[in-house]
This record gives structure tokens, C-alpha cells and sequence, in this order.
């Protein structure tokens, strides 16, 4: 077995902590906070229901907290299955009376205006989400918001174009779609999910993630100021049976979701019984595949990108390393020494690499599959960043010595925790690539582009990264094999998902 | 001393792997023409014996998925020059199976034969057609292929002995996945026929395996077995429910008859067809 390089086996390079104790001290960065209050959130928030709020006093109410401190950003209604029929019925109504009556070209400029008052409001929408999520405001700023602007401007375009798509000279619409989307992404999640069905001319109920219900009310209001007619799009916030009674409701159409592996399988077969159409985006775990030839520093970037982006709470996140033996060594020391030097800290800072935990429940399974991963024998690897006393943190890690066995190589975290594992020859890679239940993502690392592709057409999974990771664009699409799911988000192929085709 | 000549009966089995085994359980079912005259003893598949088709199946998927679409294309085609030589059997059997008349079945075999015709030439269009370059904002060469789903399990449709047969079977093939195939329960025989002329079309083994046997017994296995990814429900509209859910404990690609006429849609095609997508970086 390979011995493993301890962080202080790099002595060439002072980490940040080791700077800021040195004469060098000036060189630290000093905190950029990005200010809380343009948030401008509402302390409670009723339902969004056929084009207006309800009023919160008539719901059960649960608080949102900002993972990065436990204080409640705002308090958020539960809906009931009443209140989702309600929806539902809006819905409805708003598909027979109202939408599928409006032109392809009027549903566009619908689409191209809520597009752009996405970026209008966009520094509000990335603070919010940050707040809520705890993600670095880094990346709500230039990944979440300007991508979910950008998905309703791709959709917009198709919404006149329905009979060039490739479904047929006449796609129809499916009618209501009950959409269910996780915490990760809350906003842009939002958009890929609306965009497409609003675009195919369907109407929608949305339910966004218990622990982050904001950016999408904040869509909400969005809406409102576009003049979408009312019950277009209801966005219905809530816990788990709120979705559940969203699944079961009789007046929906179809069904998708975005979660994890085991809350789709029990929809699925919940759906199996019923003519609702579903397309599920479910779990991950993402091998990237490093070959000898690649460019060690870039490497070194795209692998830390590919894990430890948006804390790894990303279903496609590159969880799994496969690095080729003759360079093992060498990456492993530089990942090492590269984690050192992530800042993990407030969320609003303009610097932060690294934010918090989106819920206590989530850093509880991080940790328990870490320990694990101690316990079957991997060697831990753990940054010794200083953690915030409030809210939720988990310290980007690193596991070598993992074997295919272990469950941090087959089970999806989910969290900053990267599995290490090696291969020597393309076949080995593909091999172990491919020796998972999931199927969403792998990414490749070589220069020589006959190899590249050669190892592109073996891998099962939805979504290849040649050089690169975690890069989303609305006119590429998205989705996974196997067990990570069926159906597509973007591009020409994300319009099947809301056409009878 | 008579002219006549006694026949030379066949003995129906399955097709696993290339190979024409009995059912190993040594079982066989009485099947009779839609008159009711005895036209056999057809092996009564186990649930063995369909596990060892998806394992054969699964073998084969990487070799045939591997095999350029040209190459494909032509063993399709093959299959249907097999078929055009025993056209007047398969309508023979088609006439017994079905009871329609010898004239109708003949249209029958010519729609079927016409029908493997189509998809030979499908195997070469589904990337153009399904698949794509994708504009992204960034400078990243960015391409969707169509890809198989993998292992197909395929219950035909139980009253077209020949015409649902190829539909149901040939779309997931032609699209580069291999199949499990249960053949319609009471009008098996054309079925057993085709597959006897894929051993002769240079389909690799493993590529299309049929099984023929109880639709209750056999499709349970088939939906719940955790190494198929997907689902063709033609044959069992009674049971679809509950295969569904069998199907969704390993998240498989279902496809459900809902009244619209598949064959004329592409919808066949679609639903064993995963969409994967390659970025790679531009740049000097």
C-alpha cells in the first residue's frame, strides 16, 4: 500500500494560516463581506397561489435558518395537501382558460422578461441564496443566478419553435407538472425546472427544498412583476408531505424531481400505479478519471473544483477519483497541500471557497460516512481550516487508500469529501468508472484526445467533462443512467420531458 | 407400400445466448393454433432461464453497443434477407397462430420483412437525428450522443405474432441495446422462427435472447431483476402496474402501452435511448 504524504511533507509552501502568523502577514486577504440587507426579505411568506401570496397567518409556519450561523433568514408557510390541490386547481384552471391558449411567441416574451428581471434583481437573488444555503456568494453570484437568467432566455427561444424541436411536426403540451427540486441549487434549480415545461406550454406547482424555500418566492415576486397570468406557475413550500401529497395529487400531469436515488425510486414506484408521466435527476458518484498525461496544474484545479464546489453538495461532484498510478503520488501531495489552502468560512465573504453545511441533517451523514471511511481503512486526509462556532461546517477531506469496496467509493455523500482511488491502464479506469449504480457524471484528464474519446464512449454516465468540471450551460443537456435517474434538463432534449411526444 | 411421408416436426426452444436450449427445467407447454389443432410442445421458460438471457445479454451489450452503426445496420438487413427466404413459412405460422387467412398473413410477413428494412437503416441516422452539437457559452466543444440503455426486456404483444414481435424487438436493437424477449404465451411459434434466422443473420450471440413461457411467471423476473435497465410492457397491459413498480426499484426506463399507435412514432426508439453529453475544452 502507498504511504500517504502528511501535510507536513510540504515544506516549499506556507499556507494561509502559516502566512498570516508570518512577516508576511500583510499578504492575507482581509474579509470582503457582501452586505446581508440587500437581501430585503419579508420576516414571513404566505404561498404563492394562482399569481398572489397567501396570507402566512393562515398556514402552519417553519422557519428557514442560514446554515452558516442558525439565524432564521425568514418563516415560510407549510402547505398542506389542501393547500396543494389548491395549487393544483390553479393550475389547472390556468392551463385550460389561459396558457394553452397563448401563443408560442407570446409564452416567449413571457420566458425573455422574467429572464431579464432575474438579472435585474440579480445581487438581491445571489444574496438570498447564500443566506439560505450557505453557499459562497462567489458562486450564487456568477454560477446559480446568471444561469438560471440564462436558462429562461435559452427556453424563451423555444417556446415559438415547438415543431422544429425534433418531437414531430404538432408536440403538445403535457398539461399540469408538479415539480419537486432539492436544496442545492435552489434558484437555478427553479429555472430548470420552469423554463422548459412554461416554454412546452405547460402550467406548474413548484416545491422547492424545505431548507431553502427562498430565492424561489423571491421567483415568486419575480413573476408577479412580469405579469405571468395567475396560475401559471404556484410555488407551494413545505416538507416532505408536501411533495408527497404534490406526487399523489390526481390533477397533475407529470411529475419531476430532482433528489436523491432513494426518494425517486419510492416516486417512481408511487407513479408506477397512475398515468402521470415522471423524469427523475437523482444521485451521483462521479469518477474523475486523471490520466498521466494531463497537465498536472490544471488537473490539480479541475479536481478540486469538481468536489469541493458548492460543498459538494452537487449530484454530479467528481466524488471519486481515479488518478493513474505512475502520478498518484504527486497528485495526492498537491491536493493535499491545494485543500489547505481552500477558506472555508462566512458565505458572504467575496473570498470564501468554502461555505457551510446546508442542514445539521446533512453534516450528520457526512460525518457518519467519513467515520466510516476511517473505519474500513482509508487514510483521512482533513484540512485544518478553523471552523465557525455557529452554524454547520464540515472541513474539506480528502480519503486515500480507498478501495471500490468501501462505501466512500460506492455511497454518495454529498459533502466535501473526496474518495481517492488509482488505476493503471484506460481499460482498469473505464472498469472502475463504470462500477457504480449511478450513471450521472466522469470526468477525463488527458491531452491526447484519441484517449479522451475513447474513454467517453465507455463511460456510462449522462455527462462527460473532457479537461473541465461541474460546467452547466442551458443549451446542454442534463441527466443520468441507471440509477441516477431518466430524462434530460437542457437543451433541445430538455423539452422532451414536457411534450407528448 | 404408402407415398406418404411422414414429417419432420420441430421441437420449439429458446434462444439464449446463441445457442437453442430446452427450458433447463425440462418443462414444455402445449401450444395450438388459433383453431385449436396441437402445433407443439414449446419450452416453458423458468426464471432461470431468464436470468441467464439478461446475463447473456448483458455480455453482449458492450460488443454489440461497440460495433459501428454501419455494421449493425447490416445485420438488420441480413435478418430480413433471412426472412424474405422463409417468408412462406413465417406466413404459414403467422395463419395458424393468428387464423387469419393465407393471404392476409402474407401481407402480414411483407409488413413485418418491410419493417426490419426500416429499422436497418435507422442504426447510422439515430445519432444525426437524436444527437448534436450544443452552443455553449464558453469555450468548450460540446456534443450530445444517443446512446443504449443497455439490457432491454421486451413482452411483445401477445395477439401479433410477427408484426409486434419485430417492433418491440428491433427498436431497442437497432438503437444498440440486446434484449430479453418473452414471446407472446399463447402464439409463440413465428416468434421462435425469427429468432431461429437471427442465428443466421450474424446477430453476436446474446444480442436478442427469447424466451417463451407463462407471461405471469416470467415477467415478474424480468421487471424486478436489478441487472435490466429497461422495460417494454406491449404484452402485459393487464399487469402493467404492477410491473412498473417491480421496475422502479432499480429506476428502469419504462415503456407503457397508453392506446397511441407506437409504430408509426418514434416513441419505441426514444425510450431505450440515453442522451450522454462530452464537453471538452477548446483551446491552444
Amino acid at each position: 500500500m502507498r504511504t500517504f504524504a502528511p501535510t507536513n511533507s510540504v515544506e516549499t509552501d506556507m499556507t494561509d494560516r502559516q502566512l498570516a502568523n508570518s512577516e508576511l502577514g500583510f499578504l492575507e486577504y482581509d474579509p470582503a463581506p457582501e452586505s446581508a440587507s440587500i437581501a430585503q426579505l419579508r420576516p414571513n411568506y404566505g404561498l404563492f397561489v394562482d399569481g398572489v401570496f397567501t396570507d402566512p397567518g393562515s398556514h402552519e409556519q417553519f422557519t428557514s435558518i442560514n446554515p452558516a450561523n442558525e439565524e432564521i433568514v425568514a418563516t415560510v408557510a407549510q402547505a398542506s395537501a389542501q393547500d396543494v390541490d389548491r395549487a393544483v386547481t390553479a393550475a389547472r384552471r390556468a392551463y385550460d382558460k389561459v396558457w394553452s391558449k397563448t401563443t408560442g411567441a407570446e409564452r416567449a416574451k413571457y420566458l425573455f422578461r422574467i429572464a431579464r428581471l432575474i438579472q435585474e434583481r440579480a445581487r438581491e437573488l445571489a444574496v438570498v441564496e447564500t443566506l439560505d444555503n450557505g453557499k459562497p456568494i462567489r458562486e450564487s453570484r456568477d454560477v446559480d443566478v446568471p444561469l438560471a437568467a440564462a436558462h429562461f432566455f435559452y427556453y424563451a427561444g423555444w417556446a415559438d419553435k415547438l415543431e422544429h424541436a425534433g418531437f414531430g411536426a404538432d408536440p403538445r403540451s403535457l398539461g399540469v407538472a408538479g415539480q419537486i427540486i432539492p436544496w442545492n441549487f435552489p434558484l437555478l434549480m427553479a429555472a430548470w425546472k420552469l423554463a422548459p415545461a412554461l416554454a412546452a406550454g405547460n402550467t406548474c406547482v413548484l416545491k422547492p427544498a424545505e431548507t431553502t424555500p427562498l430565492s424561489a418566492l423571491i421567483l415568486a415576486e419575480i413573476l408577479q412583476q412580469a405579469e405571468l397570468p395567475p396560475g401559471v406557475v404556484n410555488i407551494v413550500t413545505g416538507d416532505g408531505s408536501t411533495g408527497s401529497a404534490l406526487v399523489d395529487n390526481p390533477g397533475v400531469d407529470k411529475i419531476a424531481f430532482t433528489g436523491s436515488t432513494e426518494v425517486g425510486r419510492s416516486l417512481q414506484q408511487r407513479v408506477a400505479t397512475s398515468q402521470k408521466r415522471l423524469t427523475l435527476e437523482l444521485g451521483g458518484k462521479g469518477a474523475n478519471i486523471v490520466f498521466d498525461d494531463a497537465p498536472i496544474d490544471e488537473v490539480i484545479e479541475g479536481i478540486i473544483d469538481g468536489i469541493f464546489f458548492n460543498q459538494g453538495h452537487v449530484c454530479c461532484a467528481g466524488s471519486r477519483l481515479l488518478v493513474q498510478e505512475t502520478i498518484a503520488d504527486e497528485v495526492l501531495r498537491r491536493l493535499v497541500r491545494r485543500v489547505e489552502q481552500l477558506r472555508v468560512g462566512d458565505p458572504l465573504d467575496k473570498n470564501t471557497d468554502v461555505g457551510a453545511i446546508n442542514s445539521a441533517a446533512q453534516l450528520a451523514r457526512i460525518r457518519e460516512l467519513s467515520d466510516v471511511g476511517e473505519r474500513e481503512g482509508a487514510t483521512r486526509y482533513t484540512s485544518s481550516c478553523a471552523l465557525p462556532v455557529k452554524g454547520y461546517w464540515f472541513a474539506p477531506t480528502i480519503f486515500a487508500d480507498v478501495a471500490q469496496s468501501h462505501r466512500i467509493a460506492r455511497d454518495e455523500i454529498f459533502g466535501p469529501v473526496l474518495s481517492v482511488l488509482t488505476f493503471r491502464t484506460p481499460e482498469e479506469a473505464v472498469a472502475k468508472a463504470n462500477n457504480t449504480n449511478y450513471g450521472l457524471a466522469c470526468g477525463v484528464w488527458s491531452e491526447k484526445g484519441s484517449r479522451t474519446l475513447w474513454v467517453a464512449q465507455r463511460l456510462r454516465a449522462g455527462v462527460i467533462w473532457a479537461n473541465t468540471y461541474n460546467r452547466f450551460d442551458p443549451t446542454s443537456p442534463f441527466g443520468g443512467m441507471r440509477e441516477s435517474g431518466f430524462g434530460r434538463e437542457g437543451g433541445r432534449h430538455g423539452l422532451e420531458a414536457y411534450l407528448n411526444v | 407400400m404408402s407415398d406418404r411421408r411422414l414429417d419432420v416436426r420441430k421441437t420449439y426452444k429458446l434462444l439464449i445466448n446463441g445457442a437453442f436450449p430446452r427450458s433447463e427445467s425440462g418443462r414444455s407447454y402445449e401450444v395450438a393454433s388459433a383453431k385449436g389443432a396441437f402445433l407443439g410442445n414449446v419450452a416453458l421458460g423458468s426464471r432461470k432461464d431468464v436470468r441467464d438471457a439478461v446475463v447473456a445479454a448483458r455480455a453482449a451489450q458492450t460488443k454489440w453497443w461497440g460495433a459501428t452503426a454501419y455494421n449493425r445496420g447490416q445485420v438488420l438487413y441480413r435478418l430480413a434477407e433471412m426472412a424474405e427466404s422463409r417468408r412462406d413459412e413465417l406466413a404459414e405460422h403467422v395463419t395458424l397462430a393468428e387464423g387469419v387467412s393465407a393471404k392476409s398473413a402474407q401481407v402480414v410477413v411483407s409488413r413485418a420483412i418491410d419493417r426490419v428494412v426500416w429499422y436497418a437503416g435507422w442504426t447510422d441516422k439515430i445519432a444525426q437525428v437524436m444527437g448534436g452539437t450544443n452552443p455553449v457559452a464558453g469555450p468548450f466543444f460540446n456534443f450530445s450522443v444517443p446512446v443504449a440503455s443497455g439490457v432491454v426486456a421486451v413482452i411483445v404483444d401477445q395477439n401479433s405474432s410477427l408484426g409486434g414481435f419485430v417492433d418491440a424487438v428491433l427498436a431497442p436493437v437497432c438503437a444498440g441495446n440486446t434484449v430479453v424477449v418473452l414471446a407472446s404465451e399463447r402464439r409463440p411459434i413465428p416468434a421462435v422462427l425469427l429468432g431461429e434466422m437471427t442465428a443466421t443473420s450474424d446477430f453476436p450471440p446474446g444480442v436478442i435472447n427469447i424466451i417463451t413461457g407463462r407471461t405471469s411467471e416470467l415477467a415478474p423476473v424480468l421487471a424486478a431483476h436489478e441487472d435490466v435497465d429497461g422495460l417494454d410492457l406491449t404484452g402485459a397491459p393487464e399487469e402493467a402496474n404492477e410491473l412498473a413498480l417491480l421496475a422502479a426499484g432499480s429506476i428502469k426506463r419504462v415503456l407503457r402501452p397508453d392506446g397511441r399507435d407506437l409504430d408509426a412514432s418514434l416513441r419505441r426508439l426514444r425510450a431505450f435511448i440515453e442522451t450522454s453529453t462530452v464537453w471538452h475544452t477548446i483551446g491552444q
